[in-house]
């Protein structure tokens, strides 16, 4: 048996080895598997292992290497979020209400990484229904920071970051409808990219909220990010709402200097509230690029104040609509002894769902309701129009935007859990991002004096997927991020 | 049932709302949930400080229209894999409390 360091291992490095015969897919997966048995007993990164059919796929990729083949991603194994669907195995979505549910089809984008060769090893927690930004709203179990296990490890990703960021996976995936893999991957230390929205088929994606939501990769670099993306970027008529744009070879954009390119600083995200050790890295990364060849300017996202509030009627009245389908009929959890359908819904969406999920569909059903829709979700979209002018505006004058992934490092475990406004402040520097429907990466800018990651986001115009990687990898390579 | 007049704008009630949403809430919920509601409610009302009379609203951030594909017979779950998640099923039928009597 091998014994790899899954701290680092990358996908561009595993291939290498892969296609070199120095290691071989079963071993990998094998090592993996021991890692996952050594470590996650602490940080509760995943909520279930398909170790069999992992090994039966690996055996199939070095079958199909030994006969000559070769894959984009053949033998790599990946951490899958336990939101998207892949067949035959659970899908729970961090929820009681799903208990028991078995996924009879692959979501498209577990698809295209089957077709590439890719090894799906396990599933990772995950906030109940990807809300909340500390995975404690999983009704499983509360997953750890690997760097300080008192600690969260963020969320809603919070499993997937988790497993990267503490060497139980060599990469994993995500879904970030308001920061829910830029801000576990930055509290975890490592790459986290939310693509363009339309970018990434959310088929097989259970939705969140609809107009947001986007699939994306969280890997040990920013090259594995690059190639997670390849692998799955393109339109899908399953998806009426992915785009039919060209999928350039993201790797080539990886020059490693940033000459000719113009990056803004937004003025609204440098303020009161960001906490100083955070503002400090960021500022120092920010020097580092300029020292790679940027020219660096500012900019103004003037109506970033209005983004939570923005943010916060949007995303829970989707929510309310799309969890209407867990009614206890055709699949997941039912209550017992309802008297009537309706009572049956009741009493299953009662037991089913916990806390933040029903404060949420009771938020979005409100501000949905007769009376209300025209003062607050309405006018939620067209602030919304708002925000998407202000990146527009900016990225008039820049190819890529620099800021904290978060106003603060990671805090500790149960720290914020019943102040939900709190938590939702948190969010102020991403959830404009899935707003205005454009891509961001988070990449590691450093530590805290107590040794936590702090992220740095790139931000870019929509599908600029290319100059944001560009400009995360040329910073990353320049060294000494952590 | 609500007087929403009364109400105003900053009013939630998370008994009625819950029950508009088809979900039982507890009285200890509803004791937990109606202030941090409120405290919610009364931070979003914040985008009522912007004049957006004249903005066209935004409801997907790709302007994409007409989104049409091939109107083809496709293969799809069969039955069996439709029901095979059911919590009560009877001859490929999903089963539910009576709603007739």
């Amino acid at each position: 048996m091998m014994s790899c360091d899954f701290n680092s291992l990358t996908i561009h490095d595993l291939l290498e080895q892969l296609r070199s015969g120095e290691t071989s897919s079963v071993e990998v997966v094998q090592g993996l598997i021991e890692a996952i048995g050594a470590r996650d007993d602490d940080l509760k990164a995943y909520v279930s292992l398909d170790a069999e059919g992992a090994l039966a796929q690996a055996q199939e990729a070095d079958r199909k290497r030994a006969a000559g083949e070769d894959g984009l991603l053949l033998g790599v194994p990946i951490a899958i979020k336990d939101v998207l669907n892949v067949s035959g195995q659970p899908c729970t979505c961090g929820s009681q209400i799903l208990q028991g549910y078995v996924a009879p089809y692959d979501a498209t984008a577990i698809a295209k990484l089957r077709k590439a060769g890719a090894v799906f090893v396990g599933r990772t927690n995950m906030d109940e229904f990807a809300m909340g930004g500390t995975t404690e709203n999983s009704s499983i179990q509360v997953t750890r920071n690997p760097h300080d296990l008192d600690y969260v490890p963020g969320g809603s990703s919070g499993g997937s970051a988790a497993a990267v960021g503490g060497g139980i996976a060599v990469a994993a995936l995500g879904t970030d409808t308001g920061g829910s893999i830029r801000q576990p991957a930055a509290f975890c230390g490592c790459v986290g990219l939310k693509p363009t929205y339309g970018r990434i088929s959310r088929y097989g994606l259970t939705a969140f909220a609809s107009s947001l939501d986007q699939i994306g990769p969280m890997t040990h670099s920013v090259r594995d990010a690059a190639i997670l993306l390849e692998a799955m970027a393109g339109v899908d008529p399953m998806d009426s709402s992915s785009v039919d744009q060209p999928v350039p070879d993201y790797t080539a954009a990886l020059t490693g200097d940033l000459t000719g390119m113009t990056l803004g600083l937004p003025k609204e995200y440098f303020v009161e509230g960001v906490d100083a050790e955070v503002a400090a890295s960021v500022r120092a990364a920010v020097e580092r690029c300029r020292d790679l060849g940027a020219e660096i300017l500012e900019v103004s996202l003037p109506h970033t104040e209005y983004a939570i509030a923005t943010y916060y009627v949007i995303a829970t009245a989707e929510a309310s609509a799309n969890l209407a389908r867990f009614d206890g009929v055709r699949y997941g959890r039912r209550a017992e002894a309802g008297t009537d359908p309706i009572d049956m819904y009741g009493r299953t969406r009662a037991q089913g769902f916990g806390p933040e999920v029903k404060r949420r569909i009771i938020l979005g059903t409100y501000v949905l309701s007769s009376g209300y829709h025209d003062a607050y979700y309405l006018t939620g979209q067209k602030v919304r129009t708002l925000i998407r002018r202000d990146f527009e505006q900016a990225f008039a004058r820049c190819d890529a935007i620099l800021t904290p992934v978060t106003p603060t490092a990671a805090y500790k475990i149960g720290e914020k859990v019943d102040d939900p406004l709190q938590m939702y402040l948190g969010d102020i520097f991403t959830a404009t991002v899935n707003l205005a429907g454009n891509c961001a990466v988070a990449v590691p800018c450093g530590k805290t004096a107590t040794g936590l990651p702090i992220g740095l986001q790139v931000i870019g115009p929509d599908f600029g997927e290319a100059q944001v990687l560009r400009v995360a990898h040329a910073y990353e390579q320049s060294g000494a991020t952590s | 049932m609500v007087d929403e007049e009364k109400k105003g704008l900053a009013g939630i009630d998370t008994a009625y709302v819950a029950h508009l949403a088809r979900m039982h809430v507890s009285d200890e919920e509803i004791a937990r949930f109606q202030p941090q509601l409120e405290q919610v409610v009364a931070y979003v009302a914040k985008l009522q400080e912007l004049d957006v009379s004249d903005i066209e609203p935004t409801s997907h951030a790709q302007p994409l229209t007409n989104v049409l594909r091939e109107d083809g017979v496709r293969e799809g779950l069969t039955n069996a894999q439709a029901m095979a998640n059911a919590p009560a099923s009877v001859e490929g039928q999903f089963i539910v409390p009576k709603i007739v009597e």
